[in-house]
């Protein structure tokens, strides 16, 4: 019985890692940023299967640290949600920049995200795209919803949408005229501060129709005119002007949120190769530039741009004239525990009335 | 004691395995993490903190009564609903048509929860099918503010958990006899008295493990209120969810987990208490 027990329990665990074959890359990333034809194109000039598991930064998180840093062998965080996660949980490995063809990319960016996924001296992304949190509008039915302030706007009281998460709390204190990111050293002044946003938020909330939670509950919420005014991402905004031109992104007075998502590797990749070929391949220019056509987000491949869209390169133009792109608010690294207070607030906002 | 032979061991084994492995180790492993906290210094100590948290902050007991309370309600909605439903296709109907009915009556199941729950927003918003027609046959002037509310999210609930009253239900009605109902009738009991004093009572069983079937399902739901609930409809999976994923605190979402069990598990204690039943009858 014992013996019985035994040889099936180590068939188990055979089965279990046999069933990751050698050559697959296992990719733990967002909706989108895996477009169909550049996998093929990976698998076909590499002879690697990709294999793509769709998630957020909150789950990528969770998922990682359920396994330490395994399961996975590539992962695109948010540049803000590595530093202290790998200081609580080490689910990453520092990057190797030898082997990533850094001669593609734009420096600047490269080098902010060094510096703020950095973690003991070491950094731990490679910056993958970019993109802002603002607003998209319904411009026919609500022509001045222009800042963060008209998401508790009376005027558009019933109409108004967003996604309950902690973008959405640094985005209440800066239409509240406040900087955020300049209490991140003042964890006392941080929480007086969302104490406030909390307040606002709660009182505005009648005037909310829904909050949304998903890329797509986003765009079905101002497509179907259910709401006028939402938070979103640019990109969807765009792709949402491209089919009703009522309907674009805005980048919101006091300033659209900047975040740039990355590639980091779990600490217990088992192909690393195929981490660092999948990360040169999609950075690659022209590839790169496929993924911007097709998601309207930003990438930090250099020379994307010669192959961009004409209507592509338009949206940035149109809602990013040079004095809105400086005003850009980047998220700098989320200090420790700040997570944690931003979540009783989220909480105390969704219960109340 | 019998000797087993072989092949039982055999199979026995994966039972086995799955039962520990997938089942109780997991659920160990949780049940000492929820004792676990962790202080300000950073130090892993022995605690009831966790469990705590949740009668310290109203917020989290007042999500958690929500949730009871909207849990009862649809499975009592449940009921109401399917009752006239199950009763029709065992007793009034005939046999070879009500086994193609109760094919229909699964057809939803097979589409998975999500995508029953996109479909009932295309009925339910602003612009929606349903108030398209309202609005085109003149019954209304403005839309009925129909989805993002408490009234979606508990269609949504009592849809996705319906089937699961109905089954027990029907196996119950199954094996009512039909001449006890024509006995009532020729003694002159009215329709209202066979109802409450005859089918009811023979049913109960299978009424009460359905019921506990929907209460679980619905309690434990995360979907259906997350995305028809509205700004409103904090759910008390929800607040599981974002002690797990939004703050990462394991340890508090582990108590959280455990004290859902311990409470609804509560529930349905006094639930068959009330009603006189026992959990091994109901069970079979």
């Amino acid at each position: 019985m014992k013996k019985l027990v035994l040889i099936c329990t180590v068939a188990f665990m055979f089965i279990a890692n046999g069933a990751v074959a050698k050559n697959t890359l296992r990719l733990l990333t967002w909706k989108g940023y895996a477009p169909a034809k550049l996998v093929k194109d990976f698998e076909a000039e590499t002879g690697i299967d990709v294999k793509i598991t769709y998630s957020n930064n909150e789950e990528m998180i969770a998922k990682l640290r359920a396994t330490r840093g395994g399961g996975f062998d590539l992962a695109q965080p948010s540049q803000d949600r590595i530093s202290f996660v790998q200081a609580k949980f080490p689910v990453y490995q520092p990057i190797d920049f030898s082997r990533v063809n850094t001669g593609q990319l734009t420096a600047s960016m490269v080098e902010a995200v060094k510096k703020n996924s950095a973690y003991d001296g070491k950094a731990y992304a490679v910056p993958f795209c970019y993109g802002t949190t603002g607003m998209i509008v319904n411009q026919k039915m609500a022509p001045d919803a222009k800042d963060w302030s008209d998401l508790w706007n009376p005027k558009y009281a019933g109409k108004i949408s967003y996604r309950l998460k902690r973008p959405l709390l640094i985005a209440t204190a800066f239409g509240l005229g406040e900087n955020p990111f300049a209490l991140y050293n003042d964890i006392n002044a941080y929480r007086a501060l969302m104490k406030r946003v909390e307040k606002t938020l709660i009182d505005g909330k009648k005037l909310v129709k829904n909050y949304w939670t998903s890329g797509d509950t986003q765009v079905a919420i101002i497509k179907s005119g259910d709401a006028w005014v939402i938070s979103g991402w640019d990109g969807k905004g765009w792709s949402l002007h491209a089919t009703n031109p009522d309907i674009d992104f805005i980048a919101p007075k006091s300033g659209a949120l900047g975040w740039i998502d990355t590639f980091a590797i779990p600490a217990k990749s088992k192909n690393l190769d195929a981490a660092y070929k999948w990360i040169n391949f999609m950075l690659s220019p022209k590839n790169a530039a496929y993924f911007t056509n097709k998601e309207g987000y930003g990438t930090a491949s250099a020379d994307a741009i010669k192959y961009l869209n004409e209507d592509i390169k338009a949206n940035f133009s149109r809602s990013f004239p040079p004095e809105v792109l400086d005003n850009i608010k980047w998220h700098p690294p989320v200090p420790e525990g700040f997570e944690t207070i931003e979540a009783k607030v989220l909480d105390r906002i969704k219960a109340a009335k | 004691m019998k000797k087993r032979s072989g092949t039982f061991y055999l199979l026995l084994v994966p039972v086995l395995l799955w039962l520990v492995m997938l089942i109780v180790v997991p659920h160990l492993d949780m049940f000492f993490r929820s004792f676990r906290f962790e202080t300000d210094e950073g130090a892993m100590i022995f605690s009831l903190n966790n469990y705590l948290a949740f009668f310290e902050d109203q917020i989290y007991w007042l999500t958690f009564v929500k949730t009871a309370l909207y849990s009862i309600g649809v499975t009592f909605l449940a009921f109401v609903v399917t009752f006239p439903v199950a009763f029709y296709l065992t007793k009034v109907i005939a046999k070879k048509y009500s086994s193609f009915m109760v094919l229909l009556l699964l057809i939803p199941i097979w589409i998975g929860e999500l995508v029953t729950i996109y479909g009932w927003m295309i009925l339910l918003s602003d612009n929606g099918v349903i108030n398209n027609f309202l609005i085109n046959i003149g019954l209304i002037d403005t839309y009925l503010p129909m989805l993002y509310n408490n009234f979606s999210m508990t269609i949504g609930l009592l849809y996705m958990s319906m089937l699961f009253m109905i089954v027990p239900m029907m196996s119950a009605l199954e094996s009512l006899d039909d001449s006890l109902i024509e006995a009532a009738s020729d003694l002159g009991a009215s329709k209202w008295t066979i109802f409450y004093r005859i089918v009811i009572p023979y049913t109960t069983p299978g009424i009460a493990s359905g019921g506990i079937i929907v209460f679980m399902l619905v309690i434990g739901d995360y979907v259906a209120p997350n995305i028809l609930g509205g700004k409103s409809s904090l759910w008390f999976t929800e607040q599981i969810y974002n002690k797990f994923l939004a703050t990462f605190n394991w340890n508090e979402g582990a108590a959280f987990g455990f004290l859902l069990l311990m409470l609804s598990s509560t529930i349905i204690w006094i639930a068959l208490k009330l009603t006189g039943q026992k959990l091994e009858k109901v069970g079979s």
